[in-house]
């Protein structure tokens, strides 16, 4: 009898008062994660069972979608489109993936630094290049139509544009793919004679399967959810994108628009998903006792991968400097005398320094407050204990934004904080809410980084300072802190860039007077100065190089402060 | 509860879903004792250390340190110092602001804290190495800051987990000396988990054998080798032999065609299994018409150093194989070889027959 009762009322640790504060952290970080991701989420699919009136439904949205053939032909555009992009990005990607990590050629840190600068610009940018190199008043005009294309804009123009966009972020994904290979396999293989193109074809290849199968997911997403380009470049041609902005914000049918944001949804639910499946299995191929492979010199081989990497590197700064040339020509292509025209006219007539000055501002506001949720949650997950439901949630929730385009999550923020009666309303139009926007939109890069970064520290040193009677709020600031700070300005850099050149999240959701300058380059191409565009786009990089340059600063600055305990 | 007793588990029980992990631990242990928990991987040991530090809680069972019930407190609550096998010291602070970490946090005043500091590192043989970093210092070195971490708040109970794995063999021995003469110095009660009953061996008063979540025996070395409670003691705790008997009328038993004496007497016709460590088997002296005197031949000898691992059969015997020690001394004096026979004797009061 008393055995049973036992039994039957678990013992229960008390909770010390310090750990109560982590609990609290925890809940806010939860409440925020449900107030600014799950909300707007179930806002999308809430509006798609409903009609207009907002009474229930059914699948009437999706009947009355499927039966519209002009948003049938987006739905096919966007496939094909976005599996042609990948088709081309990928084998692109892992030549210039396998030149810098398998071979000896010269320049390696240049050629990476150049592949990376794409990244520094909104992705229309590519756009706006290919429409004064192809266009109809383009410099190669002409060739165009001796390959069998009558005009850029449309299909060509996207896939062009979208192959260089996505060409850094599938490359990147290659790189650390076929960087993790076992020299002994190779050893082997050569002691029994294997020939270069068995050892690729059974030893290269198999080992960076995941990584090229994790990189043709990432790219047909980004291709599929992308919106400035398909605005730009696209003209008539219609995809999934673009119909979601003109049935949303053109016709007002907030029904269909998220009858097609959860069409959009699919394919990157789908990569999360084998995303995850992959880094499961690529972390068991690698074992501790790997030896990491270091290439041979073959001269004739190693010339061979630097030709191709200056090839790919002389087009992407072919695409970068059209647009920095355009940006200042006077009057293209009449008067290509140097001014700086476009840029007095977009930033003073069209007032886009407004919006740059609001771009800056949410951008600086994304890094600091998106670095300290991001590391706050990531904190408190790995490294305090108890309310195991709510701590699944946080978990779920961090992971989560990696499977919502920007596009979907900025319809969301509408539906959820535009409904009457949400106290959270008031947010609406805000500078603050594009700003969490972004927060939430990148917030699984910035959460996996923390999560690394707090991994590596010794999971004892919570229970030592419990035994020491000192609270983890005080470990946090004098140990885990200044050890996570490189990792922290990554995250922050990482929230500032994006916020930068993010268009899709925003679109939706601001107003005249908190216009960004990534949509206000969209509203200059729309208005036919597209040299103006440019120019704006070319601020944005310019931006964020400078910004770049400073957080390096600020590391490097940081390291010397607080990582002397790194020195032997 | 007696006078003396420090620390007091009573029915302590850890569940991991349907994993039992401990299954109903009853240990007592004295004010300024030092006890290992030992065990083979997997048997509860650390288990049963994070549940006295807090750091896991038990699924039923109560703890009491010092007379005050701890069972339900958090870590923060306890009195108590720690060391893990990976040292866990922080990298970014300095040997000195390690040490301190726990004092800084009770207020002491800064020069005492120095002072605190300078005394401990004397104590733990580092004198002057306060401004150093963890990672300029030596695996050994670091688990000696770790100690002094630990006792640095004069904490009522130490504990150490494992904190000798991650050492190699040489300074493994030379600090388990010093943590044991540390230990006496102080007087703090202690508890070690270990694997390695050599360590368990030379530095505890009482040894804790643990297996399968459950206290197989306690004692101190000496009982635990000679006298093992139970037969995973016996084969878990140095090298044993193990040969099948069958029990005869009183005090003698019968393995293979040999009858030997005992010192026990079993149910006539009973199976009996006979343990007896190889030190056991004596080459000499050897009395003519002694019981338990048997012909054995010499099947392959394994060198050790100053005594040779001999392994032996024997026809009297049957098929049973036994090991025994025999010095290098004597194995060239009596030109023992690989097939050499030999008269063999089983020390019947060192022999542990379990029914």
């Amino acid at each position: 009898m008393a055995a049973a009762l036992l039994k039957a009322v678990p013992l229960r640790q008390q909770v010390h008062w310090s750990e109560r504060i982590a609990h609290v952290a925890l809940i806010l970080v939860a409440l925020t994660l449900l107030a600014f991701l799950a909300g707007p989420l179930g806002a999308i699919l809430q509006q798609s069972l409903q009609d207009a009136q907002g009474r229930f439904a059914g699948l009437a949205n999706f009947i009355a979608y499927a039966k519209t053939p002009a948003l049938l032909d987006s739905l096919w555009n966007s496939v094909w489109v976005s599996a042609l992009v990948t088709l081309i990005t990928i084998p692109t990607a892992f030549g210039f993936a396998y030149a810098l990590t398998r071979s000896r050629m010269r320049f390696k840190a240049l050629a990476r630094t150049i592949t990376l600068v794409p990244l520094l610009a909104p992705s229309l940018l590519a756009a706006i290049s290919l429409i004064y190199w192809f266009g109809n008043q383009g410099l190669l005009k002409a060739w165009l139509a001796r390959v069998g294309i009558d005009q850029i804009y449309g299909a060509p123009g996207i896939v062009l544009a979208e192959t260089f966009s996505t060409f850094p972020h599938a490359l990147m994904i290659l790189i650390t793919a076929l960087t993790a290979a076992d020299a002994r396999l190779y050893e082997a293989a050569d002691s029994m004679g294997t020939s270069a193109a068995r050892k690729f074809f059974t030893i290269t290849l198999p080992g960076a399967k995941y990584g090229l199968i994790s990189a043709a997911l990432v790219t047909f997403t980004l291709v599929v959810t992308d919106f400035g380009i398909p605005k730009v470049i696209g003209g008539s041609f219609n995809v999934l994108a673009t119909d979601v902005f003109k049935l949303v914000i053109g016709q007002q049918d907030f029904q269909k628009g998220a009858v097609v944001a959860l069409l959009l949804l699919a394919p990157a639910v789908l990569t999360f998903a084998v995303d995850h499946w992959v880094s499961k299995k690529q972390t068991a191929m690698l074992s501790a006792r790997a030896v990491p492979y270091q290439p041979k010199k073959v001269p004739w081989y190693d010339a061979i991968m630097e030709g191709y990497c200056v090839l790919v590197c002389a087009l992407i700064l072919a695409m970068l400097g059209m647009a920095v040339f355009a940006s200042f020509a006077s009057f293209w292509p009449y008067n290509l005398s140097p001014s700086l025209r476009h840029y007095t006219m977009g930033l003073f007539d069209a007032e886009v320094g407004e919006a740059f000055v609001n771009s800056l501002g949410m951008a600086a506001g994304t890094a600091v407050f998106g670095g300290a949720l991001v590391f706050i949650g990531a904190y408190m997950l790995e490294k305090t204990q108890g309310l195991k439901p709510v701590r699944g949630l946080v978990r779920l929730l961090a992971m989560l934004p990696m499977a919502v385009p920007g596009l979907v999550l900025g319809l969301g923020y509408i539906f959820f904080f535009n409904a009457p009666g949400n106290p959270l309303s008031g947010l609406y139009h805000t500078l603050t809410l594009l700003t969490i926007c972004t927060i939430v939109h990148f917030y699984t890069t910035g959460h996996l980084t923390a999560v690394t970064a707090l991994k590596a520290l010794d999971a004892e040193f919570e229970s030592v300072s419990a035994s020491l009677k000192v609270p983890w709020y005080t470990t946090l600031w004098r140990v885990t802190l200044p050890i996570c700070t490189p990792a922290l300005v990554d995250i922050a850099r990482y929230f500032f860039i994006n916020a930068m050149t993010t268009i899709s999240a925003v679109v939706f959701l601001y107003s005249p007077e908190t216009k960004v300058a990534s949509i206000a380059i969209l509203n200059l191409d729309e208005a036919g100065e597209i040299g103006a565009a440019a120019a704006m786009a070319i601020l944005i990089a310019a931006a964020n190089t400078v910004a770049t340059f400073a957080f390096m600063a600020l590391s490097w600055w940081i390291d010397r402060r607080t990582q002397a305990w790194k020195q032997r | 509860m007696s006078e003396a007793t420090y620390l007091r588990l009573a029915g302590i029980r850890k569940e991991f879903g349907a994993f039992t992990a401990l299954s109903h631990i009853d240990l007592d242990i004295a004010k300024g004792e030092f006890v290992c928990f030992l065990g083979p991987s997997g048997c509860g040991k650390t288990t049963l250390l994070r549940i006295v530090a807090g750091l896991e809680l038990q699924s039923a069972g109560r703890i009491e340190l010092a007379g005050r019930d701890i069972s339900r407190l958090p870590p923060a609550k306890r009195d108590y110092g720690i060391v893990f096998q990976s040292y866990a010291l922080f990298p970014n602070l300095t040997v000195a602001d390690n040490v301190a970490y726990g004092l800084t946090n009770r207020k002491v005043p800064r020069r005492q804290a120095l002072a605190r500091v300078a005394e401990l590192l004397a104590l733990v043989g580092l004198p002057g190495s306060e401004a150093k970093y963890p990672a300029q210092l030596s695996g050994g070195q670091q688990q000696r800051i770790a100690l002094a971490r630990a006792l640095a708040t004069a904490p009522g109970l130490l504990l150490l987990d494992e904190p000798l794995s991650a050492l190699d063999a040489i300074v493994r021995v030379k600090l388990r000396q010093e943590i044991r003469s540390l230990q006496r110095q102080l007087g703090v009660t202690t508890i070690m988990v270990t694997h390695d009953q050599e360590e368990a061996f030379a530095v505890a008063d009482r040894i804790v054998v643990m297996n399968q979540g459950a206290i197989e025996q306690v004692g101190d070395a000496m009982q635990v080798y000679r006298d093992p409670a139970s037969l995973f003691v016996a084969d878990f705790v140095g090298r044993i032999n193990v040969l099948g008997a069958t029990a005869l009328d009183a005090g003698r038993l019968r393995i293979g065609a040999h009858e030997f004496h005992c010192e026990h007497a079993f149910r006539s016709g009973s199976e009996l299994r006979v343990y007896l460590r190889p030190e056991d088997v004596l080459a000499r002296p050897i009395v003519a018409g002694d019981p338990n005197v048997f012909d054995a031949q010499i099947e392959k000898i394994e060198f050790m150093g100053p005594y040779c691992l001999v392994r032996v059969g024997s026809h009297a015997l049957a098929d049973h194989k036994l090991t025994v020690y025999l010095s290098l001394n004597y194995l060239a004096e009596a030109q023992l070889e690989v097939g050499s026979r030999m008269p063999l004797r089983m020390v019947p009061e060192r022999m542990r027959i379990f029914e």
